[in-house]
């Protein structure tokens, strides 16, 4: 049995809002993957539950009228990797939820809670990142739209208030036309495993050079990293091996790369500066480019 | 708290009153359905591997009141009038059961697998991609591997894509 003090099943949105609103110490649980773990841990602060596993109108992956691409919260992994929409405009977010745990996993875990749950080691973040994701959540006052961007602010948090839930994920054309984009996972095992270190990078090429780069790091910092420096070394530079010597120079100013069990710093850092330039040329390659 | 549950379990229809606290895994068992092991119950092992709609889930980390309306599967309802499915069969043909504790789970995942693949050039890389979430301690996978492919029927062609 689940330690759970408390359990109502929302039968929308606007009910699970007003759940959580209502009763303190409350939370949501979507696919359970992790809720239910830290509650197998003894977790007393994820007692008191909120279930929005059964609401329809969380799923569902769809493009709108202007191109956008809106993935539902409640998507699962392997919903996400078998959506078409997905694997056409943006297939980078596939391919990095195709690297979390195993079959039955992906079968149930959704995108929402690999956001909202806070984790460096998410293996969606840097896909959604890279495309610069727009997150629509819904609190009492409404709905509101903030990007991705920013939305981790430590260690397992991100800028959610306790009453509020994500609906959406979206990813607007400019943000994904032109692209080219690869993650790769380092981890200790090909299956089963949380990274080490996260590598997620985008490519719009501009003529025989590159016209932009997005480079995303997982685990390498508190949060979530967008790489500004990296990316500035990148941008206007031809496709050659100097340029990718020049972003993987410039990438140690963006990381904040620390020891842990499955990891010292130093080997963190070079693991980074080998993904830089690695991931950034396997995306130019996609987007067409030659080195 | 306790809530009803409606749901298709190897093809018979329940009612059942579920307290909100279990698991799939401790209902099922508690229904006798002793093919759902539970080896480590974080979702890691695969040991209790189930069918929901026909996908493969972790039921030790799956709610009991998650089953509400929908049909899961479990190892005791693949074979059917004291013949084993065509899975089970190639399991022990191909000798892919050492102790068994794996077994069910494992059953279930390739289960879902070949239903899906059926027909489909598969390598035997997917196949272990696919049964990644499924720790077997005694056979080195290698036979499991096997059954599976024999199920896809091309046994007698073995490409080794992934070097060995
Ligand atoms: C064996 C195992 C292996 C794993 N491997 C990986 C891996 O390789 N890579 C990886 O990234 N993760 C991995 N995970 C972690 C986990 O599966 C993912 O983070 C998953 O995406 C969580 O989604 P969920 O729906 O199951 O979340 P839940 O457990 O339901 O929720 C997680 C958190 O998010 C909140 N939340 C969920 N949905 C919403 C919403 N719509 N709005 C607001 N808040 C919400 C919940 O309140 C909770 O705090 C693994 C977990 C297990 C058990
Ligand atoms: S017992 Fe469920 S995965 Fe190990
Ligand atoms: S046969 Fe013993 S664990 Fe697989």
């Amino acid at each position: 049995m689940f330690a759970i003090d408390y359990y109502q099943q929302a039968e929308s949105v606007a009910q699970a809002v007003a759940l959580l609103a209502a009763e303190p110490g409350a939370r949501l649980v979507a696919g359970g993957t992790d809720v239910l773990i830290r509650l197998r841990e003894g977790r007393g602060d994820y007692a008191r539950l909120v279930d929005i596993n059964g609401l329809e109108e969380l799923r569902g992956i769809g493009l709108a009228d202007d191109g956008t691409l809106r993935i539902g919260a409640l998507s699962t992994f392997r919903q996400v990797m078998a959506s078409d929409d997905v694997r056409r405009l943006v297939p980078v977010v596939a391919e990095a939820v195709g690297t979390a745990g195993g079959p039955q996993l992906r079968n149930v875990a959704t995108v929402g809670g690999n956001i909202c749950n806070g984790a460096v080691s998410a293996d969606s973040v840097g896909a959604l990142l890279v495309h610069d994701a727009q997150l629509e959540i819904q609190g009492p006052e409404g709905r509101r739209r903030t990007p991705l961007q920013g939305f981790h602010t430590g260690p397992g948090r991100v800028a959610l208030a306790r009453d509020e839930v994500l609906v959406a994920l979206h990813i607007r054309p400019r943000d994904y036309r032109g692209f080219g984009a690869a993650y790769y996972k380092y981890a200790m095992r090909e299956a089963m495993d949380i990274a080490t270190i996260g590598c997620t990078a985008a490519v719009r090429l501009e003529g025989e050079a590159i016209g932009e780069l997005r480079l995303v790091f997982t685990v390498a910092a508190p949060t979530p990293v967008r790489c500004a420096h990296a990316e500035a070394a990148a941008a206007g530079r031809p496709l050659t091996a100097e340029t990718l010597d020049a972003v993987a120079a410039a990438v140690a100013a963006d990381v904040q790369p620390r020891t842990s069990w499955r990891a010292r710093q130093d080997f963190r850092l070079h693991i980074i500066r080998t993904l830089a330039a690695r991931v950034t040329r396997r995306a130019a390659e996609r987007a067409g480019g030659k080195f | 708290m306790r809530k009803t549950v409606s749901c298709t379990i190897n093809g018979r229809a329940y009612t059942l009153s579920v307290d909100v606290r279990q698991s799939l895994l401790d209902m099922l068992r508690e229904l006798g359905l002793t093919s759902v092991k539970e080896g480590c119950g974080v979702g890691e092992c695969g040991a209790c591997t189930v069918l929901v709609n026909g996908r493969a889930i972790d039921s030790c980390i799956y709610l009991a009141v998650w089953a509400h309306g929908k049909t899961i599967r479990t190892a005791e309802g693949e074979a059917a009038d004291g013949r084993m499915s065509a899975v089970q069969q190639a399991y022990v043909d191909a000798g892919a059961v050492q102790c068994g504790f794996c077994t069910p789970g494992l059953i279930m995942t390739s289960t879902a697998f070949v239903e899906r693949h059926r027909g489909r050039k598969v390598s035997r890389q997917e196949i272990r991609r696919a049964h990644a979430g499924n720790l077997c301690r005694c056979t080195g996978y290698e036979t499991i591997i096997r059954a599976v492919e024999k199920c896809l029927g091309r046994q007698a062609e073995m490409p080794s894509d992934d070097g060995d």
